[in-house]
């Protein structure tokens, strides 16, 4: 067994060092991606199953990527069409799919704590990939990753995170990730979307955008859900934009140094312009490139691989 | 002469026990004298009767039966969870003689037919008295009221949609009015389901943590105000259903202090268990009204000891293992209680000091039997002999062996107790025997 245990649920669950050495090993993945042949043996003959019981598109492909370039093979299996919708169990689901000999699950759910069910009653290592509004680990990870990539050390930096912090699974990861690094989080969104708990998670809140974005040295801006609309959350998508909207104007109100970053899919003109997102001062792309390396570590340390003879052979 | 506990007699002596009734436990031994399912006599000191068996109680405190007066024995229509049959064995066992059923079965208890249907599934089983209620609405669709009158000649005790709240005001107003000129009690699930929404634990920092929905304390506090006003206007009985949070004992304890008729009752889990049991996504922690704060379980003690909440009552709901291993948020509401009740409310009220263990047993029993006006709950001469041996110093680790339920959702089990039912009689008969 690795220095991590069988299964990562959550960044509330790992030490500094943890993140530090998955966050090393994925800068050394990074530099396969720059390479003609951009594939690694290391999970040559392990099974890996992803299990998505919402639908995802880009989280899905990133966990995919990262598995076929460590040579992994793999099985998708889309949930959300399966036997669950009769009626079957979680734990029935799960113990079939591992009486089939899998190695990894990486689990999407819609319900809180289904990884971590997952993960106690299987022998299998599970990777939490969302569940519900409580945590998305590998994109925390992807999140700090490319913070760091041009922030270096982040103790003492601060990372506004703007959005539906209520329902965030992004923001709890981000939340529990950055303070264990050292960086200041402030959280921000319309007092709807911002439970006052928050603060006892480590964050502070803001609700007013400009004081939140005025010393940060990045903006984290999350997806809105447009349904929320409809469970009258908040008044609609131009009020939104007009109070939350990450904007140039906005930006303008901002260090110059500060940048911003989406976990897509991004609503534009919602919570942030195209001016924004298209812009010199995001990198959103970057993160995207990051996931891949980020889960490729997870899986490799995970599956016991070690962090020192990586970067040694690298 | 000997006490056969295999072969109860219709005459015999229960001796050295110290009493508990009337709202105090008694410091010198007594004894009583049970004939023919009666109480024949009572009192301190022993009688010198050789010629009937005489059990002796070896210094074990004795009491009323227990009533509680919220259970869901889910018989018909979901028998898979309890039957009658097996929801009075959980209440033998936790030392209980009488029980008020909640109607919201499958189909539910709307009709006096399936009054009937649960009166004489109990008096098969013969364990513990059972007392229905029926619902306040058809179907507990919260639209028409039932027929009161035939249900209340059928054996129904009170009516309530219990597991749901009658959002419509005008009809909770009807229900009260109406009820008044019967003499009965109208029970409220205080809940305001616009506010509760998709909730399924405390609003807090926990349900923050974990990613849950939460159900807000407005959503209860704003409708026992409701009912409160409308208990006030109408005259009738409001019973006030499983009060979990510090703003409804307030609004509550206003209420009586305006001579509002209005009474209510509290969980054992709420008054020992805190939302940080939902920490681990625990779904045996999920009930509703949901484990709230640690202030919210000082006030609702403050109120079972002050009186504004009146009684106990366990809120017994059981679910499948299956059912409570799907997902938190998927899982269905509730835990199972009757086995537990005395010795929970034991350990954290009476050996913590809040209440004394007489003041305790009127709130598990005379009180609760006023609720809903019921024979029970009074250990008196001439009167029924329902009553508990006791033993309060006894310590216990819960299993799923000391269950008798069909279910398994106890929020108890691994948890050391102290107080134990030793034995429950009904009308003189044994019903439960710890180590039977």
């Amino acid at each position: 067994m690795s220095m991590f245990g069988k299964d990562l649920i959550g960044l509330e669950d790992l030490s500094r060092e943890q993140i530090l050495t998955i966050l090393d090993t994925a800068d050394a993945f990074r530099s396969v991606f720059d390479r003609p042949v951009r594939k690694v043996p290391i999970m040559r003959g392990k099974t890996v199953v992803n299990l998505f019981f919402e639908p995802s598109t880009r989280t899905r492909i990133s966990f995919e990527l990262a598995e076929k370039r460590l040579s992994a093979d793999i099985v998708n299996f889309d949930a959300s069409t399966s036997s669950l919708k009769k009626g079957e169990t979680l734990r029935d689901t799960a113990e079939n799919i591992q009486a089939m000999k899998v190695d990894m699950i990486v689990m999407r759910h819609s319900s809180p704590g289904a990884a971590a069910y997952l993960g106690r009653v299987l022998k299998a290592s599970v990777i939490n990939a969302g569940d519900g509004a409580h945590e998305h680990p590998t994109q925390g990870l992807l999140d700090i990753m490319t913070m760091r990539q041009r922030l270096g050390n982040l103790e003492g930096k601060k990372v506004t995170i703007v959005g539906d912090i209520s329902h965030s699974r992004v923001a709890r990861s981000n939340i529990y990730g950055l303070t264990k690094l050292g960086a200041k989080v402030t959280v921000c969104g319309p007092p709807t979307m911002v439970p006052g708990a928050m603060a006892k998670l480590g964050a502070d809140v803001e609700l007013d955008l400009l004081k939140a974005v005025a010393d940060a040295d990045v903006i984290n801006v999350l997806r809105i859900q447009l349904e929320r609309q409809s469970q009258m959350v908040f008044p609609g998508n131009r009020e939104y934009h007009l109070m939350y909207g990450v904007t140039a104007d906005v930006m303008r109100r901002t260090k110059d140094s500060c940048f911003v970053m989406h976990p897509g899919p991004m609503n534009r003109e919602v919570e942030i312009s195209s001016e924004v997102a298209d812009g010199p001062r995001q990198v959103i792309l970057e993160q995207v490139t990051n996931g891949v390396a980020v889960r490729m570590a997870v899986i490799y340390l995970l599956s016991g691989g070690d962090p020192g003879n990586l970067r040694a052979g690298d | 002469m000997e006490f056969n506990w295999n072969r109860i007699p219709a005459e015999y002596l229960v001796t050295n026990v110290k009493l508990c009734r009337g709202g105090k436990l008694s410091k010198r031994a007594g004894f009583l004298h049970i004939k023919k399912g009666r109480v024949e006599g009572l009192g301190v000191g022993a009688p010198t009767r050789e010629d009937i068996p005489v059990l002796d109680g070896q210094g074990q405190v004795c009491a009323p039966g227990f009533v509680d007066v919220h259970v869901h024995f889910r018989e018909p229509g979901q028998e898979e969870k309890e039957t009658v049959a097996t929801g009075v064995k959980a209440a033998a066992c936790g030392g209980f003689t009488s029980v008020v059923t909640m109607p919201n079965t499958s189909p539910p208890v709307d009709t006096a037919a399936m009054v009937r249907y649960i009166i004489d599934r109990a008096a098969e089983a013969d364990l513990c008295r059972v007392f229905p209620t029926g619902a306040i609405s058809r179907g507990l669709q919260g639209e028409a009221l039932t027929e009161f009158g035939d249900l209340i000649r059928a054996g129904a005790v009170g009516f309530t949609d219990d597991g749901k709240p009658v959002m419509h005001g005008k009809l909770m107003n009807y229900a009260l009015q109406y009820a008044r000129r019967l003499g009965v009690t109208v029970t409220s699930h205080a809940e305001d389901c616009t506010l509760s929404g998709s909730g399924v634990m405390h609003a807090g920092y926990w349900s923050t943590k974990l990613g849950l929905a939460g159900i807000p304390r407005t959503a209860e506090d704003s409708m026992v105000y409701r009912d409160c006003e409308l208990a006030k206007a109408t005259g009738g009985h409001l019973h006030v259903a499983h009060v979990s949070t510090r703003g409804a004992v307030e609004i509550i304890r206003r209420a009586k202090e305006e001579g509002v008729n209005v009474t209510a009752e509290v969980t054992p889990h709420h008054l020992s268990l805190d939302h940080s049991r939902c920490g681990d996504f625990s779904t045996h922690a999920k009930m509703n009204p949901p484990l709230r704060e640690e202030t919210d379980i000082e006030a609702v003690t403050q109120g079972l000891v002050d009186g504004v909440l009146d009684c106990v009552a366990t809120d017994h709901a059981p679910h499948t293992s299956m059912e409570k291993e799907l997902m938190f948020d998927q899982a269905p509401f509730g835990v199972v209680g009757l086995e537990t009740s005395f010795a929970v409310c034991n350990t954290f009220l009476v050996r913590e000091g809040k209440l004394d263990l007489g003041a305790l047993v009127a709130r598990m029993t005379e009180n609760a039997a006023d609720i809903y006006h019921l024979p029970a709950g009074r250990l008196e001469e001439g009167g029924e002999a329902d009553f508990v041996l006791l033993d309060p110093d006894e310590t216990w680790r819960v299993g799923p062996d000391h269950l008798r339920t069909k279910s398994r959702n106890s929020p108890y089990l691994g948890a050391t107790l102290t107080g134990r039912v030793k034995a429950t009689f009904l009308r003189g008969r044994l019903t439960w025997r710890d180590g039977d």
